[in-house]
């Protein structure tokens, strides 16, 4: 009693807890007296929904104080790095759960077009709401989640190193996701700044960049207390993602608010100046959001599966030099035809086809990784998984190129074609390369052999290729089809079709389309039964001798 | 408009200069005979167990 009671004594809030809580009941005061004077009561909805994420912050950091030792955890225990994997758990779950979401958002929209009835007359579930929530479930709560998760896992196995701070990486994996809540419901709400992939408002814009911030301070502060000497290639292509988005981010969203009162903001760039930051952003955020962070995990998650070196580091440092070089001046495509001039849409097509060259000197060097090891494809579905994401990867890094020219372009743009294109790469690409790597980081963080069943992977995998396939060639044909019918003329030089004509010509594609979506929802389903399987499977299965893990519990 | 001429001019010439022999400058040392043994051993980092 008197031995508990003395360490009760000793026990006391470090600076950092003292100064998270201090900042934590301030802003959920600031955020109350926001929503007082908020102009809007949709605005006034995301200051009360900010103060409660700051109340929960301070009750989450009086809580993990009681729950904790007196001293926080060392960085090593017996020898061996004391990975700190709590953080990476979450983001883990949070992926999976945004991944569902957002595909589920996907199937809706897709069933609109189909059947547009489907909006139900309502101003919330209208396509034009829905379906950037889509994009940015997709795309930034699944991918950013997995990223997160992934990147944070990475680079404490291949430093050797106890991830840098005690709350900042969870600020980083729950501030993050607190931003996709925000910014989520704002669109349905009818919040947004109408630039795509980049519709949150500026108050949104703010919370990232503070997120984002400490998140590339914590990378760069578990690379600088690493025990290996060499920095390995993934976390390269991590800290490329991470640094680039961050300046897109602020020269993207480099707007003023009207006032601290309304959520509505003002761009400082005008014109065509406008429009072409936004594609530099855009196209950059294909190139180092949805390309180098995934390829961070191709370059782990790959030869870590297959139990081999990659095929050959030193493609892998030209791969990633190449593609920091070029990718950057890549977003004019997206402006073809355009007011934009003329030398710059070239510039853009020019440095596009280039860029083909590292994409498949990164695919080759990903699938060569199997080279002598062809025939866990047939035994390991993970695996299999991650290797048709790499062909994806290939495929959709060559109809990239091809459709920045002009000429190609000029038939593509604005067409179903992009659609399919772009969901080529998401689907086939990302996704798969995330699911492959989820079911490699359940088992490693939740200390089991392997996932719950292999089969299920399986089902997976192949429910969801069949649901890529149809999405995408539906989407070829319409885009061609729709392309064709827009630049008909008749012998009188009249336009041959109406626009609600080649709408009605998609219709059945469009179909297909929403079958393809629902197929790979299914799969992603199975996913996650397999995942709450694998982790609620008895403790008496798990297998101590992976090696893969210690975990503290924090 | 001359400022942009300017700059616009400087950009596509010694810019381009610039970026292209730094990319070399990168090639240069990562193919150079030397780095074989240091490569092969980075690629074993992930397999290493701790």
């Amino acid at each position: 009693m008197q031995l508990t009671e003395s360490n009760a004594a000793r026990k006391s809030l470090n600076g950092n807890e003292a100064v998270a809580i201090a900042l934590f009941a301030l802003l959920a005061f600031i955020f109350i007296c926001v929503a007082a004077v908020a102009t809007t009561s949709e605005y006034s909805f995301h200051a009360f929904l900010l103060s409660a994420a700051s109340v929960a912050a301070v009750f989450g950091v009086g809580n993990r104080y009681f729950a904790r030792d007196i001293v926080i955890p060392q960085e090593l225990v017996d020898g061996r790095p004391n990975y700190n994997m709590e953080p990476v758990r979450v983001a883990t779950l949070a992926a999976l759960f945004w991944g569902v979401a957002g595909f589920l958002v996907g199937v809706t929209i897709a069933a609109q077009l189909a059947f547009p009835a489907l909006n139900f007359d309502t101003a919330w579930l209208s396509f034009g709401r829905l379906r950037p929530l889509h994009t940015s479930a997709v795309i930034f709560a699944f991918g950013g989640n997995v990223l997160i998760a992934t990147s944070l896992y990475v680079v404490q196995r291949t430093s050797r190193a106890r991830l840098a701070g005690d709350l900042s990486p969870w600020f980083v994996v729950l501030g993050y996701n607190v931003f996709i809540v925000i910014a989520g419901t704002g669109y349905l709400l009818g919040i947004t700044q109408s630039k795509e992939y980049a519709e949150p408002e500026w108050y949104a814009d703010l919370l990232l960049t503070i997120v984002w911030i400490v998140y590339f301070l914590v990378f760069l502060g578990t690379i600088l207390k690493r025990k290996e000497p060499h920095i390995f290639v993934a976390n390269w292509f991590y800290l490329a993602f991470i640094v680039t988005i961050a300046v897109l981010h602020l020269g993207n969203n480099a707007s003023i608010p009207v006032s601290i009162a309304s959520s509505k903001s003002y761009i400082v760039w005008s014109g065509v100046q406008d429009a072409m930051v936004q594609w530099w952003y855009g196209h950059n955020a294909v190139g180092f959001f949805l390309t180098a962070g995934f390829l961070a995990i191709m370059y782990y998650f790959m030869p870590k599966r297959a139990n081999m070196p990659i095929y050959s580091y030193r493609l892998s440092i030209i791969h990633f030099w190449a593609l920091i070089f070029l990718y950057i001046w890549a977003g004019p495509h997206h402006l073809h035809y355009t007011a934009l001039p003329d030398w710059a849409q070239t510039l853009g097509m020019t440095f596009s086809i280039m860029l083909w060259m590292p994409s498949w000197g990164g695919m080759i060097n990903g699938l060569m990784t199997l080279s002598g090891a062809w025939d866990k494809l047939r035994t390991d579905p993970v695996l299999r998984m991650m290797t048709v994401a790499v062909a994806f990867y290939g495929m959709s890094t060559f109809e990239g190129p091809v459709m920045s020219i002009k000429a190609v372009n000029s038939l593509s743009h604005y067409t179903d074609w992009t659609i399919g294109h772009v969901h080529s790469g998401a689907l086939g690409w990302v996704a798969y390369i995330s699911f492959g790597a989820i079911y490699c980081l359940v088992p490693w963080l939740w200390n089991r052999k392997e996932m719950y069943s292999l089969k299920l992977v399986n089902w997976h995998f192949w429910i969801s290729t069949l649901g890529i396939v149809l999405y995408i060639t539906a989407m070829w044909v319409s885009g061609i089809l729709q392309g064709l019918m827009w630049r008909a003329y008749t012998a009188l030089g009249f336009l041959e079709y109406s626009f609600i004509e080649t709408v009605e010509a998609m219709r059945p594609f469009y179909v297909v389309r929403m079958l393809g979506g629902l197929l790979f929802l299914v799969g992603a389903l199975l996913m996650v039964v397999n995942v709450w399987l694998t982790i609620r499977k008895p403790a008496s299965e798990t297998e101590s001798e992976t090696g893969q893990l210690q975990l503290q519990s924090v | 408009m001359e400022t942009y001429l300017a700059l616009a001019k400087f950009a596509q010439t010694w810019g381009l200069v610039y970026f292209v022999a730094v990319f070399v400058l990168m090639l240069a040392y990562v193919m150079r005979p030397a780095g074989k043994s240091k490569y092969e051993e980075a690629s074993k980092i992930p397999l290493k167990e701790d």
